[in-house]
């Protein structure tokens, strides 16, 4: 079976490359956009299964043994992550071609977009912390691009700061990688693992706190999330969605695998990462509940987000970290979902600010629809799979004494319910307030082209998949938690030779 | 020699860092391109120091490691292209605004008017309650 594992990360590159190849046919380029990511998505699904069955795949580039050659490893919850990914890629690409916009006016987009699939594969799949760098940059370098599609003013404003930002983050990486390879003498993720427990205690947490630190920024934990709001908004509705679903998710992806992996239950940052939780969600909800444009209004929700997954992970426990790995599933996809259904209010109203439209409910009921079920499934409302992640958190919280903790989360997510009523009264009932100019366009009956209409249907259908299975996902996710706290099979499956 | 490379290294630091804080674009590349030079020579400053790999013969211990060298050649790759994508994007901006500073954030701009016009509405209130101006008929 190993040799499906590096398929999701090789076949984006060479679909990216023929698409380069194909530019003067844009028929062509969306056949091979959505057939790879659609293969992408088929791989991807037979790994979960081929893992769930037998345990750990490891793929070694040139057959050579762990710590010498380069291996692409797939765990449960990089396989986990590579489905739900590639699902939420795929959906915006059918998005992204139905609307107006980005991919019909750029000869790159789809070429860039499966360089950022490819990242994204690598990033998740990777056995070796340098080829984390590597699959990072992959996929910064192609959002760079994404984001200032169209070279508006705003955009090479905002994208300026994004890539700025995340530049000093590489840099920060390389340097950590210097130190900790001149600390260790190995970059291979499986061989860190043993190699750091030999570390003094000191030194060991610095290391700790420094990766929490190059991740924090690429997860937009507090205090490093300013760059997101700012930018994130800028960008084409698809390119936000995809940005706000996987992006900032590969950033905690990378904070749990390094966090439990490398270092042993003693020097783990457990209370900072509280700390740090507890602030991000406290302050996301904050600044989403002082903007006034639904997409600034979510990108705050964003930031607030990622403090309940890192909330999950600051316990490390089995309970705790398979409630922020069923959190994170969830999270990408309901993200997805309201971005997705915020880009069709931009296309249906004319603008994403809450005094520009209004009176969305009449106008355009189906659209209505696919934002609030996302949206009460964000806040938390049971039966939506925002209920069972925050639940699971509570639960697990409760279980390991963090109270205040648990209160915190509690309250935020009444606040994170504020926000979203302010989008919904703001945007479907209240009338408009200043109407622009030149007249809001014509809705045209359902809202919204058919072609976008029926992706984001099958995203927020995927949203509600996640609660209907919850069960089995999140005793996936419970046997994903107990993988990454052992450690022990992850070394023991790559090391073997 | 090691300590040679580690003072290079910090002082590429310290001067990336200070242009980093410039509010010029200019300025910003620049620092970040030396912050990624002093990344690069910890990297190669991390491995073990030896005769040249590869070539010739030798006892096993006496080569340098060549992997930190291979990774920094990786990275400055890597840097190389996405300072190219830095410049493009300072072009644009340059085309677009005539000026080299970073803009601010509209939203934060809001903001501080509101702030601005609250503390003036304020003043205006208090000077009508003191009688210092006549109330706007």
């Amino acid at each position: 079976m190993s040799w499906l594992v590096p398929v999701p990360i090789v076949l984006p590159l060479l679909g990216a490359a023929l698409s380069v190849l194909v530019g003067r046919s844009r028929v062509a380029q969306r056949v091979i956009g959505v057939a790879v990511l659609a293969t992408v998505a088929a791989a991807s699904a037979v790994l979960l299964v081929a893992v769930e069955r037998d345990g750990t795949i490891v793929a070694r580039a040139g057959d050579w043994p762990a710590p010498l050659g380069i291996t692409l490893v797939a765990d449960r919850l990089a396989v986990t992550m590579l489905v739900v990914a590639a699902v939420m890629l795929l959906g915006v690409l059918l998005y992204a071609i139905a609307e107006p916009g980005a991919e019909r006016n750029h000869v790159g987009f789809q070429s860039v977009y499966l360089a950022l699939a490819a990242g994204v594969s690598a990033s998740f799949l990777t056995g070796d912390l340098f080829n984390l760098f590597v699959a990072f940059e992959m996929m910064l370098t192609a959002s760079y691009v994404l984001m200032t599609l169209g070279g508006r003013r705003e955009q090479v404003r905002a994208g300026m700061t994004y890539v700025v930002i995340s530049l000093l983050a590489s840099t920060l990486f390389i340097t950590s990688l210097a130190l900790l390879y001149a600390a260790t003498g190995t970059v291979n993720m499986a061989d860190l693992a043993g190699r750091i427990a030999e570390l003094p205690p000191g030194v060991r947490s610095a290391f700790a706190v420094l990766l929490l630190v190059v991740f924090g920024i690429k997860a937009a934990l507090f205090p490093l999330f300013f760059w997101l709001p700012d930018s994130y908004p800028i960008a084409p509705s698809p390119i936000t969605a995809v940005f706000a679903g996987l992006l900032t998710k590969v950033g905690i992806y990378a904070i749990v695998r390094s966090q439990t992996l490398f270092f042993p239950a003693d020097s783990r940052p457990d209370t900072l990462v509280l700390v740090l939780a507890g602030a991000t969600m406290v302050v996301g909800v904050l600044g989403a509940l002082a903007q006034d444009d639904v997409k600034r209004i979510l990108s705050f929700t964003i930031v607030s987000q990622i403090g309940y997954l890192a909330f999950g992970l600051g316990l490390f426990t089995v309970a705790g970290v398979a409630a922020a790995v069923f959190s994170m599933v969830h999270h990408i996809v309901v993200t997805t979902a309201l971005f997705l259904a915020s880009g069709l209010i931009e296309q249906v109203g004319g603008s994403s600010r809450l005094t520009r439209v209004g009176g969305m409910v009449r106008k355009a009921p189906v659209m209505a629809a696919l934002f609030l079920l996302p949206a009460l499934g964000m806040a938390g409302i049971p039966p939506l799979s925002g209920f069972v992640s925050k639940f699971a958190l509570v639960d697990a919280g409760i279980a390991s004494r963090q109270y205040v903790v648990v209160g915190v989360s509690l309250l935020v997510s009444l606040l994170t319910l504020l926000s979203m009523i302010r989008i919904w009264t703001g945007v479907f009932w209240n009338p408009v307030e200043e109407p622009p100019a030149d007249g809001p366009p014509d809705p045209g009956g359902r809202g919204g082209p058919l072609g976008m209409l029926l992706p984001t249907a099958a995203v927020v259908a995927c949203s509600l998949g996640v609660a209907a299975v919850a069960g089995p996902l999140y005793a996936l996710s419970e046997r994903t938690a107990t993988e990454l706290l052992d450690r022990t099979s992850y070394v023991a499956e790559v090391t073997r030779r | 020699m090691t300590i040679v490379l580690a003072a290079t290294a910090a002082t590429l630091f310290a001067v990336g860092t200070y242009l980093v804080l410039q509010r010029k674009l200019s300025r910003i590349i620049i620092g970040l391109g030396l912050l990624t030079h002093g990344a690069n020579l910890l990297l190669l400053g991390s491995g073990r120091r030896g005769s040249p790999p590869v070539i010739g013969t030798g006892e096993v211990g006496s080569f340098s490691d060549p992997l930190p060298q291979a990774l920094a050649l990786t990275a400055i790759v890597i840097t190389f292209a996405v300072t190219v994508l830095l410049l493009a994007l300072a072009y644009r901006s340059w085309l677009l605004t005539h000026d080299d500073e970073v803009e601010d954030d509209v939203g934060d701009r809001d903001v501080a008017r509101a702030e601005i016009l609250r503390e003036e509405i304020h003043d205006q209130e208090t000077a009508m309650t003191d009688g210092i101006v006549d109330p706007v008929p």
